[in-house]
């Protein structure tokens, strides 16, 4: 009897979830929201949220005396932005630098990506992924010491090069060593994606290229490079922005300052002046944003 | 189709990119060796002895803790909201759905300094509520770039699932619990590890956004960057970092093996 009812009682909780889930399956539009509410809902209210409070208190002001927020509508963070000719500096040092470290990375990248794509057996190119991979995912502060070792006058590069009888260089703290640390911490983001972009050519454009008489480097600027683009504009996008948005890689291995260091100093520092912070982070954003409608022109979002 | 010397000198360009990349990661932690305090090359000595110290060191250890819980807690929150999101992008069509992965690779895609401003500004200057920085903060910002890790990698797997499977489990009488629970998830599981280990590997590192976020309390990735800064105990610091590299090329490589097409539906 009692086990009956426990029968009847399972039943009806089973018959009740199936009644539920067969609801659902007839409502797939209750399913997505299901799913999409919460992700979009952390989205918004932390991110999106976030971004236009940021945007909002760029027309804040701070008070002289008081140091304390003023809540009034004013342009002049944004004045000071334009007129100040060492914060134009510094916002036209980092495009700048950003600018070299993505050609650099996509020289670097483009032939390494081509041998790991079309020459490497199955074997060596699942090596090669994993050994790009693992240095993009090791510590990132540890990369950035490991360069500041190497550069040091007593450090790795001099001591080689008194090996083979080189003068020595000088590069630690100087523009030199900013360029090289950036170039070598965002070089797996490029290589990635044009990696991808690469293993994606069908071998009879090759074949197509060969028989219509073109010659390797034919081939390699009219079929490779137009292929590879996508890729090479998919890792632009993080090498470009990464460089924008570092101030630490410049504050531990360079000797000036980048937008970062400026938007840091601002917030946590002892220039206590978020307001101006906030407008001056709209520049790496406005410049971001412009970069990422290119390249969404030139079809780097399908190579993510 | 390349010549020889061609071959050859794209052999000889990728050994120099791949000793370019992991050069300085092993000098890095051949220096967590170096007996003299001086950190210059070549290493005065062998010696173990730091290690000892730095094991001792009540902040470093504190600091790790904190890293660690944050981890956890921001990779649980990833995994959650990444899968929910991966499964309605892969498995619905709506309006949108494009904007929905633009939105959720914003946070890596845009310069690490905009997020941290943005949240700190959001803790503090929000008009609702103000937020004190505590582990909490620093969990919602790891939490908030960490989501996309998840994503991709779920979505990269539901890609190579036909949704047949799904409906076929729903025709033989199964609900929509035994389907998750007996055919979506196994497919999906190598990939939510991976995303998994690859989010906390994120969030164990992450120092850019954290800095923004953590107010005075000290995270590993922040302890390392005060000492670098000031130049106080490198031996220690030389240490800690050799730790931090095993600890996250470790789950790193477990999830490229995991990830390495092993689903039990494999495309090729």
């Amino acid at each position: 009897m009692a086990s009956q009812a426990y029968e009847a009682g399972r039943r009806t909780s089973s018959t009740a979830r199936r009644r539920l889930s067969a609801a659902l399956w007839r409502r797939p539009w209750l399913r997505a929201l299901g799913l999409l509410v919460p992700p979009l809902g952390w989205m918004v209210i932390f991110y999106l949220a976030a971004l236009a409070v940021l945007f909002v208190s760029a027309f804040w002001s701070i008070d002289s005396f008081t140091g304390k927020l003023t809540h009034a509508w004013t342009w002049a963070n944004f004045h000071t932005l334009v007129s100040d000719p060492t914060y134009r500096q510094i916002a036209f040092r980092t495009i700048w630098m950003a600018a070299a470290v993505t050609a650099t990375d996509a020289v670097i990248a483009l032939p390494f990506a081509y041998f790991m794509a079309r020459i490497a057996s199955p074997r060596l190119r699942t090596t090669l992924f994993v050994l790009v991979l693992l240095p993009l995912w090791s510590s990132y502060l540890a990369r950035i010491y490991a360069w500041r070792l190497i550069l040091n006058h007593d450090g790795a590069l001099n001591w080689s090069l008194a090996k083979i009888g080189l003068p020595q260089q000088g590069w630690a703290f100087t523009s030199v060593a900013m360029w090289i640390v950036f170039s070598y911490i965002w070089l797996p983001f490029m290589i990635l994606p044009v990696y991808a972009a690469l293993e994606r050519i069908p071998d009879s454009y090759f074949e197509a290229s060969r028989d219509l008489g073109a010659r390797g480097w034919t081939t390699f600027r009219r079929v490779v490079v137009p292929l590879a683009l996508p890729g090479i504009v998919a890792g632009s996008i993080f090498t470009f922005s990464l460089t924008l948005g570092d101030y630490i890689t410049p504050s531990l291995v360079g000797n000036v300052d980048f937008i970062g260091n400026v938007i840091y100093r601002n917030v946590l520092g002892l220039t206590n002046n978020l307001p101006f912070a906030a407008a001056y982070a709209t520049v790496p954003l406005v410049v971001m944003a412009l970069y990422l409608a290119v390249a969404k022109r030139l079809g780097a979002f399908e190579a993510l | 189709m390349e010549t020889t010397a061609t071959r050859i000198s794209l052999r000889i360009w990728t050994l120099l990119v791949v000793l370019f990349l992991w050069i300085p990661l092993v000098l890095i932690c051949v220096y967590a060796f170096n007996s003299s305090n001086i950190q210059s090359w070549p290493i005065a000595g062998f010696s173990t002895k730091w290690f000892d110290t730095a094991w001792h060191n009540q902040d470093a250890r504190s600091a790790l803790v904190l890293s660690l819980k944050a981890a956890g807690f921001a990779t649980s929150i990833a995994l959650l909201l990444g899968t929910a999101a991966a499964t309605a992008v892969s498995r619905f069509r709506f309006f949108g759905r494009d904007t929905i992965t633009f939105l959720l690779v914003l946070p890596i895609a845009l310069p690490g300094v905009v997020t941290g401003i943005a949240l700190n500004s959001f803790f503090s200057n929000n008009p609702i509520h103000h937020i004190t920085p505590s582990l909490r903060t620093i969990v919602i910002g790891h939490a908030t770039f960490c989501i996309v890790i998840v994503y991709n990698n779920v979505v990269a797997r539901l890609r190579r699932t036909q949704t047949s499977l799904t409906e076929a489990s729903m025709d033989l009488g199964a609900d929509g619990w035994q389907t998750f629970r007996f055919v979506t998830l196994p497919v999906v599981s190598t990939a939510l590890v991976a995303g998994a280990l690859l989010a906390f590997a994120l969030s164990l590192d992450e120092v850019i956004v954290t800095t923004f976020t953590a107010g005075a309390q000290t995270t590993l990735p922040i302890w390392i960057l005060g000492n670098l800064r000031l130049g106080q105990q490198l031996p220690q610091v030389n240490v800690v970092v050799f730790f931090v590299i095993v600890m996250t090329v470790i789950p790193v490589a477990i999830a490229a093996r995991l990830t390495r097409d092993t689903g039990i539906l494999r495309r090729r």
